[in-house]
């Protein structure tokens, strides 16, 4: 597998994480913001889908804009010696959007796996939620469905943006001294 | 500026708009001209297609159209969760909102009321940006990091109806 340069490799993820710009040649237009050619963005984008950085490249719609304006938060009281068994059960379905495990905080916080089920409504959320119950044997399991109900924020992850490494520009090798 | 996210709904895509939105995904094309070749398999061409996709996105339907990076690869992130008396629940919230640091931001009903995803560099910087959140709002937050992940992001599937 190809080796990014870690230099090419921040640059890339700064100008790609807001998402390509809408003009006919995008990658040509974020190597220039860059600094390098739009070959070494389009390999570049390529070796971070191939290493599974980027899990997936494309149009990231807003589902309560389309009409699944219900987002249940599923967390699930999994014994610790099922949770990956039973994680990857559960994130096999296609309404589920998210499945991770995550730390309990007990005494506040006893649940360790983390589900997001979309719906139209609250009951579409419940009866998929009751599918998963039954598809993968979790009638034993405490769970609970945490609706969502007002968005105050929802945008894409800035990881770099806000970093002054984002500014750091590739010099084009002809400009090297 | 106003909080909360507007909620309208649309429902009436022309066919265009439709395949754009569930056959793109993932795997946008990586070539020079990745909307002409979006175009060629929609029957359409490449100014239309730039077209539509703006105006998606600048009705909202549509945040970007790029990468959905894996979490905790490029950079550390959390969910965090705060209980708030229901008073003081949209002022705190927009102290949360105005983090550059977060992203989602979303009310769910239960005692736990806030909810919310910071990322940040690395831990320290995490770490630091969860503390002033703490000092900042007057509530404890509760940080629950990914520790592993089972989903494998295909996209997701829009049912027209």
């Amino acid at each position: 597998m190809k080796v990014l340069n870690p230099n090419l490799e921040q640059a890339l993820i700064a100008v790609i994480e807001q998402g390509l710009p809408l003009v006919p040649r995008p990658y040509a237009d974020l190597a220039l913001q860059i600094g390098c050619s739009e070959q070494e963005v389009i390999d570049g984008l390529q070796t971070l889908k191939n290493r599974g950085d980027i899990k997936r490249f494309g149009v990231v719609v807003r589902h309560r804009k389309l009409g699944y304006r219900a987002n249940g938060m599923v967390v699930w009281n999994v014994p610790d010696e099922d949770v990956k068994r039973l994680g990857h059960c559960i994130g096999q379905y296609s309404f589920v959007t998210l499945c991770y495990r995550r730390p309990r905080q007990l005494p506040e916080w006893g649940y360790n796996l983390f589900t997001m089920v979309h719906g139209r409504n609250k009951q579409e959320v419940e009866e998929k939620t009751q599918l998963l119950v039954e598809q993968c044997g979790l009638d034993d399991i405490n769970h609970e469905i945490l609706f969502s109900s007002r968005c105050f924020k929802q945008r894409g992850a800035r990881y770099i943006s806000n970093n002054p490494l984002a500014d750091i520009k590739i010099s084009p090798p002809s400009s090297k001294k | 500026m106003n909080s909360i996210v507007p909620e309208t709904t649309e429902s009436n895509f022309s066919e265009l708009e439709k395949h754009l939105l569930n056959d793109f995904q993932h795997d946008l094309p990586l070539t020079e001209n990745p909307f002409s070749d979006i175009a060629r398999k929609l029957g359409s061409d490449e100014e239309t297609v730039i077209n539509t996709l703006k105006s998606l996105k600048d009705r909202g339907v549509i945040s970007r159209v790029g990468p959905v990076f894996r979490a905790n690869r490029i950079g550390v992130s959390t969910l965090a969760a705060m209980a708030v008396p229901e008073a003081e629940l949209v002022q705190v919230a927009e102290k949360i909102s105005d983090y550059a640091e977060v992203n989602h931001n979303y009310e769910r009903l239960h005692h736990f009321n806030l909810w919310f995803v910071v990322t940040a560099r690395d831990d320290a910087h995490l770490e630091q940006v969860l503390l002033e959140m703490e000092k900042n709002c007057g509530y404890a937050v509760m940080s629950l990091p990914m520790l592993e992940d089972y989903f494998i992001d295909l996209g997701f599937d829009l049912k027209w109806t």
